[in-house]
């Protein structure tokens, strides 16, 4: 089949999704990213790999920690980084995405970092440059509306293979919004080609995607009974800003049920981590308590954010 | 006739070395090789700096026409580089750019008092203004191109070198 995130020689061309990547890559990635974690404890935090190179962070909607991460990772690359804020550009005057890309190719861009507020953004540019030939542009998803978050995706699996050390006999559960959410799509996909042998999705009704399962997942309604003996807990951020209608009584009320509790990870294996890819909403998915006990590996999933994007960067580059 | 007794010539850098290191050396061995090379060393000369391992795929002049190497190994630097005296160990001595590749990384730790170079065996092409200063053999003539040498490491730490074709 056809993926038109890989060159002819199998390469990776673009990031745009981790759907349909061969495990061998997506372990190449984690590999890769393990030497640069190191780069950040230099006194010179940069190594010269892509001096030169113009990276374009291209946000439609609004992000703190992604953006940032993108931008440190490319910094430390020696990368040129130039950050649009879109809200107040050409699209803001109605420049179409195209036309934007056009131009910014007419600067030398190398590489192109989007985020969009609409599923398959990424993969457009990606189409468009492969139509003008430009294959030496190369594209990364950034998060696409519901469909996928990659580099989030990666930096969850690198952090699950520090702490845990291996795929292959862990039980991880996802936790919330899974219907709204970019990142549980790219989660369950990475986890699934790994090898991880369970994975659960646990959430409301209202909030599971209907046919799920044919992910590869077990669904649990009751969150309790989804959180015995996991070895990692993956919770989700309420996305209310993407929920149209009543999905949910109230976010007390989501609290209540499916908000994570000392309690509730009490269930779940005594050594299981806990995740979450921020924004945190305290009080609302998961609670202070946990979000700073020992368990959570929040922190450290930002760090190794960084490294993993690194790995990407350099590796679409080369 | 090229002498592949990778021992006796670790045996013979060790032998050069010793007058010249004190103590307080610090080694850092370029991978794969070096850092084998550079164990042994630290061994014999019973230095007290904590050994260092380089990898130089982030530092190589050939990221654009070669890429990035597959899987790149961690660099570790477990002493002050601020001042330190530094030898870096290598396998063999050919074109130079690994050695300036690896004198830019050690830049990005702190400022070394000196570096100095030591490898088992210089097989000449030099292709930069490099020069080991502890060197077990030097091939009489350059090696072609088309062929290479490789240092392995068996399970009981005995090194060998075998001529391949590049």
């Amino acid at each position: 089949m056809h993926n038109p995130q890989l060159n002819k020689h199998g390469e990776l061309q673009h990031l745009l999704t981790l759907d349909g990547l061969p495990r061998e890559i997506l372990n190449a990635i984690l590999d890769t990213a393990a030497p640069f974690t190191e780069v950040a404890e230099r006194e010179v935090k940069k190594v010269p790999l892509l001096r030169g190179k113009s990276i374009f962070n291209l946000f439609f909607e609004n992000s703190t920690r992604t953006r940032t991460t993108f931008e440190i990772a490319a910094k430390r690359l020696s990368a040129d980084v130039v950050n649009l804020n879109i809200s107040t550009s050409s699209a803001a005057k109605g420049e179409s995405l195209l036309d934007t890309v056009d131009n910014l190719c007419a600067m030398q861009a190398d590489m192109f970092v989007v985020r969009h507020a609409a599923s398959g953004a990424p993969f457009l540019i990606a189409r468009h440059l492969q139509e003008q030939d430009r294959d030496d542009i190369h594209v990364i998803n950034a998060g696409d509306g519901r469909h996928a978050h990659p580099t989030q995706g990666l930096l969850d699996m690198y952090t699950i293979r520090h702490f845990k050390g291996d795929f292959t006999g862990l039980t991880v559960a996802i936790v919330g919004d899974v219907l709204h959410s970019r990142v549980a799509r790219s989660q369950i996909s990475a986890l699934t080609t790994l090898g991880v042998p369970e994975v659960r999705v646990i959430g409301p009704k209202t909030l599971l995607p209907t046919d799920v399962e044919r992910m590869g997942v077990r669904v649990f309604h009751d969150m309790r009974e989804g959180l015995r003996d996991v070895d990692v807990v993956m919770m989700l951020r309420l996305q209310n800003e993407r929920m149209s209608g009543a999905l949910l009584p109230s976010p007390q009320e989501f609290y209540k049920v499916w908000g994570l509790t000392a309690d509730k990870l009490a269930l779940a294996r005594p050594d299981a981590i806990v995740m979450h890819p921020g924004p945190m909403n305290r009080g609302v998915e998961i609670d202070s308590a946990v979000a700073d006990g020992a368990q959570a590996v929040i922190l450290p999933q930002v760090t190794f954010g960084i490294a993993v994007r690194m790995a990407v960067m350099s590796m679409l580059a080369s | 006739m090229i002498d592949l007794d990778a021992e006796a010539l670790c045996e013979a850098l060790i032998a050069q070395m010793r007058p010249q290191v004190s103590p307080e050396t610090a080694l850092v061995g370029i991978h794969t090789g070096g850092v084998w090379l550079a164990r042994r060393l630290h061994q014999a000369l019973k230095l007290t700096t904590p050994l260092g391992a380089i990898d130089v795929s982030f530092y190589r002049d050939d990221f654009q026409s070669k890429g990035l190497h597959p899987r790149p190994q961690r660099t570790q630097i477990p002493f002050a580089m601020e001042g330190a005296e530094v030898i870096i160990v290598d396998d063999v001595l050919y074109t130079g750019r690994t050695t300036r590749a690896a004198l830019n990384e050690l830049f990005d730790y702190g400022r070394p008092a000196r570096v100095e170079l030591a490898v088992l065996i210089d097989r000449g092409g030099r292709e930069l203004p490099i020069c080991a200063r502890y060197c077990a053999h030097t091939l009489p003539a350059p090696l072609p191109a088309s062929q290479r040498l490789e240092l392995t490491c068996d399970e009981a730490d005995k090194l060998s070198l075998r001529l391949l074709d590049a």
